[in-house]
């Protein structure tokens, strides 16, 4: 009689890793609505297209990394990685900005790594940096968002197949975010106030309501523990610091409000989404909560100062760099040790 | 009674699984036909057999005797024969073999003759621990370890806390839980000698909140004590010992260090109970509570099983069918260990056997890649970042993995338990510790090496340089002697003379004695002549060999006499120094000189006659010192070759190297010489050619004999 013969512990919680990532699958359904209502159905189309590419390109690595596919492809690594790219990228991008910026997250900031836990950078923002970069024209079409002013309405599905798909030119329909809109009428008030976009319920108009579904679908995450409050909060509480001191004490017609920022641009999508990536993000709690503040700021940073409009991404990848540090010296302090070690080997 | 409750990092709520095995009373196992009792169910040194095979024993006797102080006994848990003392399997996480007592039960359950104690306090304290080892009572809570050792309190250590652990946190198992609930007065009863044995400021019982029955049963069997029930809430590993003492206390024990080191010391349930068992009863531990559960089991619920009971044949007593067997674990599902051989014998930490289906306790599922989500940091009951653990474990940096603060883990298995990508991560981490202590133990190995070498390399050393020392000592107190020797030769006379003296008393006494005997022997030889003796002969020759004898002592010592009058009379007789006179006569023959040229000078000048008589005078004296000078030079000169070749005689290589160096003066200056005769004349003089050649022949010889001396003091 063969007994088996494993070692303790021999009950584990239901799951794996494909459980997780579906968890953040999920939570980016309310975001997707959002975009979906604002914007018309680009987003969706993108995220779909983005997810078949990424699929595709984990598959043909694996091929060539001889190893076992589907048990790769079942950890939904590659279809988060690419859902996020998708949710960031403009709802008028083409197919090949988004085959491009996809094929090189899977393929290079990931697979060229090492695959799944390997990757020092988030492979999504890797993607989403270098299509900035690279075709800067085409990342920064943006529609305006359905309702402004009462006569804006997303565009057509087959409109957007068009633009998408067969290349047509989205110019006619494009217009600014909340973000550029602010970054240009800086310092001139009787614009600022008189610009529709700026001025939702509480902030930039439609995509305040984004950010709010991104919030809710962080609070998702949290509540099923698939991330925990640290990055979030830091990096909020970094925006929301700065914000408000440069709203308030230093001149309100150069430095947007506290809400502006907190509800514009990728802001939200970053803190619980973005930030969040377990395996490019520092691990320790208190690593972490530096990690998203530092986070925060560079994006205060760089919108505020920078040339770019938004800055999540940026920041996200110059932090990513500074996790492993970060990890190093802020370890936790073990029960029965009076203080918390330091470094990676003993100072004394 | 609302008693503060601190919390604990991490921990994890695993479905509980309880109630399968809680709601049944605890049950009598039965008897098996064969009882395999290891010798070592404990930590420490194993028992030592002290029956035989074919002995029959009865039920409390000692199978085996502690063999030092963490060590414990074991006893026949039934009256019957020892059947064999032998290798067999048990309860070991590897599966190794281990000395057992085997025991066929004769059926008749007949007990040594024991009695308990009515009023242990009026007992000596020693006497208290002394039978609770004799009991061979170890910790019931899994690892084991020697409660006698817990129990003596050293002298400078103050408890102010005694804490009962009653939590049982590991998911299905309910044997503290039974127990608590039908025998808590037992319970209680050891607890307070644990309590009188300690003297704890405060004594606490802490249980989980999810076994509201046994709280009610300890509550009510604390009544009228000064013992609190502690309810903690149920979180995985409230039951591990540090993790009960923050949650009670709010202290921390010190990595590395035992609970006493914070006045806190923490009993099982179990052992509370066996405690009593040993003292009121006087039964010593050959029985327990083991929690039979697992969907296999068909009877699940506890039993009361004797130790050495084999497992397969108290799993077929609770209703599992062989053929629905997957994995059987020894313990909890947590920390339980698989045992893969049905004859392993139950033992005194053996708190339950879980016999799940694979439908339960599926395979594992293959290790997908970390994604460093930090869900098992979160989880972690000591703090540790088991992500970091985990890659450091899996490229092999131990040394980072201990800066880490591996050593800390208590394998509790949280970290594994919620891993989204199932990697066995306790495994790593036991990995890694078994790696740490091996290098440890070769670095100890090497450290110890070390040491020696450089402790011999140091005395080594140390001689060398007493060596050294004690060898210059020697020269300095030669040179010291030889400069005594020359400084005062008259101090040195006077021992050698006294030497002599002795030395010519003896030889006086030498002749006076053979005279003696001469003359006694001549006595003899008239004697016998006048009687006519027949040895007249021999006595003749005798007279004649000790007369000879006589005489040659009497020569003997007159002759030392007289060298002793000579040697005694010649230090006296130049009273001074050769080279003195010599100094003396110079300087009168130049004073003397000197004079005579004076006196002809005032010849001269006033114009005497006898100027030239004068001027005669004066060049012999002017000779006779100048003679004088000479000789006075040439005593020196003698001298000073004197004490060379004394100072040879002390330090020959010294000696040889002035040799060499003056040969080589007298080189240079031969050499010089004959180029000087060179420049002035036109021919090279063949005298001074010679010299040279001399000159050369010498040095080399010189340098020669230095060569060899040196050789021979190397």
């Amino acid at each position: 009689m063969a007994l088996l013969s494993v070692t303790s512990p021999h009950i584990h919680k239901p799951g794996n890793t494909g459980a997780f990532m579906r968890q953040v699958l999920y939570a980016t359904i309310p975001g997707l609505l959002m975009l979906t209502y604002f914007f018309g159905f680009g987003t969706l189309v993108n995220v779909a297209l983005a997810a078949g590419i990424a699929v595709g390109c984990e598959t043909l690595i694996l091929k060539l990394r001889n190893k076992p596919i589907g048990f790769y492809l079942n950890d939904y690594s590659a279809v988060v990685t690419a859902v996020l790219l998708a949710l960031a990228i403009p709802p008028t991008a083409p197919w090949w900005l988004t085959l491009i910026g996809t094929a090189f997250a899977i393929i290079v900031a990931k697979h060229l790594y090492g695959g799944l836990g390997m990757n020092p950078f988030n492979p999504a923002m890797v993607g989403y940096v270098l299509l900035l970069i690279s075709f800067p024209k085409e990342m920064t079409t943006w529609l305006p968002a359905a309702g402004l002013e009462n006569s804006v309405t997303v565009p057509a599905i087959t409109d957007t197949l068009n633009i998408i798909l067969l290349g047509a030119n989205p110019d006619a329909l494009s217009g600014a975010t909340p973000l550029d809109a602010f970054k240009t009428y800086a310092g001139q008030p009787e614009m600022l106030d008189s610009n529709a976009i700026l001025h939702g319920v509480f902030a930039g108009f439609g995509w305040e309501w984004v950010n709010v579904a991104f919030l809710l679908g962080g609070v998702y995450l949290l509540w099923r523990k698939i991330i925990t409050w640290h990055i979030p909060v830091g990096m909020l509480l970094a925006l929301f610091l700065l914000s408000g001191f440069f709203n308030t004490a230093v001149d309100a017609d150069n430095y947007p409000s506290i809400l502006h920022h907190l509800l514009s641009g990728g802001t939200m999508l970053g803190a619980f989404f973005i930030a969040t990536d377990p395996v490019t993000a520092a691990t320790s709690n208190r690593g972490k909560i530096i990690y998203g503040f530092l986070i925060g700021v560079l994006t205060y940073v760089i919108r505020t100062w920078g040339g770019y409009p938004d800055a999540v991404a940026f920041s996200v990848l110059l932090m990513n760099l500074a996790a492993p540090t970060l990890d190093y010296y802020t370890q936790p302090r073990t029960y029965g040790h009076r203080k918390p070690n330091k470094g990676l080997a003993k100072s004394d | 009674m609302s008693r503060h409750i601190w919390d604990f990092h991490g921990g994890i709520h695993p479905p509980e699984n309880k109630k399968q095995s809680s709601e049944t009373s605890i049950r009598w196992a039965g008897l098996p036909e064969r009882l395999v009792v290891p010798v070592q169910q404990h930590i420490g040194a194993p028992a030592k057999p002290c029956v035989a095979v074919g002995d029959r024993v009865l039920k409390g006797q000692k199978l085996a005797q502690a063999a030092g102080f963490v060590s414990l006994p074991v006893h026949a848990p039934t009256s019957g024969t020892v059947e064999a003392i032998e290798l067999r399997p048990i309860q070991h996480p590897s599966g190794m073999d281990a000395l057992c007592v085997e025991l066929k039960p004769d059926g008749q359950d007949q007990w040594i003759e024991h009695s308990g104690l009515g009023d242990y306090t009026t007992v000596d304290k020693k006497e208290i621990l002394n039978r609770i080892r004799e009991a061979g009572i170890a910790g019931m809570g899994g690892a084991g370890f020697p409660s006698v050792v817990k129990l003596g309190v050293k002298p400078d250590q103050k408890i102010k806390t005694l804490i009962l652990n009653a939590v049982e946190c590991e998911p299905y198992i309910t044997a503290d839980d039974r127990l608590m609930r039908e025998r808590a007065d037992e319970i209680v009863q050891g607890l307070q000698i644990i309590s009188w044995l300690i003297e704890p400021e405060e004594i606490l019982i802490g249980i989980e909140d999810n076994k509201p029955h046994a709280v009610a049963a300890m509550e009510k069997a604390t009544a009228d004590t000064n013992i609190d029930v502690v309810v903690v809430p149920t979180k995985y590993p409230s039951g591990g010992e540090k993790q009960l003492i923050r949650l009670l206390t709010g202290k921390e024990v010190r990595s590395g260090g035992i609970p006493a080191d914070v006045g806190v010391v923490c009993h099982n349930t179990g052992t509370a109970y066996a405690i009593k068992r040993a003292i009121i009863n006087g039964e010593p531990l050959i029985s327990r509570i083991t929690t039979l559960t697992g969907d296999c089991v068909a009877e699940k619920g506890n039993y009361e099983v004797l130790v050495g009971t084999p497992v397969g044949w108290l799993l077929q007593q609770a209703g599992v069918k062989a053929t629905d067997l997957h994995r059987l674990i020894m313990g909890g599902p947590m920390m339980g260990f698989a045992v893969h051989n049905m004859a392993v014998p139950v033992v005194k930490t053996t708190n339950c056997l879980l016999v799940p289906t694979a439908k339960e306790f599926p395979d594992p599922v293959p290790e997908q890649p970390c994604i460093r989500c930090g869900s098992c940091a979160q989880v972690c009951p000591v703090n540790l970042l088991p992500q970091q653990l985990y890659w450091f474990a899996k490229t092999k940096e131990f040394d980072k993995a201990a800066h880490f603060n591996l050593a800390d883990c208590i394998e509790c298995g949280a970290c594994s338990y919620v891993c989204p990508s199932n990697i066995p991560l306790v495994q790593y981490y036991r990995f890694a510790k078994g790696e740490i202590r091996t290098q440890q133990q070769e670095q100890a190995k090497a450290d110890h090496a070390r040491q020696r070498f450089e402790a011999r390399q140091a005395r080594l050393a140390r001689e060398e340089e007493e060596k050294e020392r004690k060898r210059q000592e020697r020269a300095k107190a030669a040179a010291a002697k030889q400069a005594q020797k020359k400084a005062a030769p008259t101090a040195k006379a006077a021992p050698t003379a006294s030497d002599a003296e002795s030395e010519l008393a003896k030889l006086q006494t030498a002749a006076a004695s053979t005279m003696k005997r001469y003359k006694e022997a001549q006595k003899a030889l008239v004697t016998a002549e006048k009687n006519g003796s027949e040895h007249l002969e021999a006595l003749q020759k005798k007279v004649d060999q000790l007369k000879a004898k006589a005489d040659a002592a009497k020569d003997a010592f007159i002759a030392a006499k007289n060298a002793d009058k000579a040697e005694s009379n010649e230090p006296a007789a130049p009273q001074e120094d050769p080279l003195a006179a010599l100094k003396k006569a110079s300087a009168d023959d130049f004073a003397a000189y000197k004079e005579a040229e004076k006196a002809l000078e005032d010849a001269e000048s006033n114009g005497g006659t006898d100027v030239d008589a004068l001027k005669q005078r004066v060049a012999e004296l002017k000779a006779r010192s100048d003679a004088s000078k000479a000789a006075m030079k040439e005593a020196r000169a003698k001298e000073k070759e004197a004490i060379q070749a004394k100072n040879a005689a002390a330090d020959p290589v010294k000696a040889a190297k002035m040799e060499v160096a003056k040969q080589q003066v007298l080189l240079k200056k031969a050499t010089k010489a004959l180029q000087a005769a060179k420049d002035s004349d036109a021919g090279a003089d063949e005298v001074l050619e010679a010299n040279v050649r001399a000159a050369e022949q010498a040095l080399e010889a010189a340098e020669n004999a230095l060569k060899k001396i040196e050789e021979e003091h190397a």
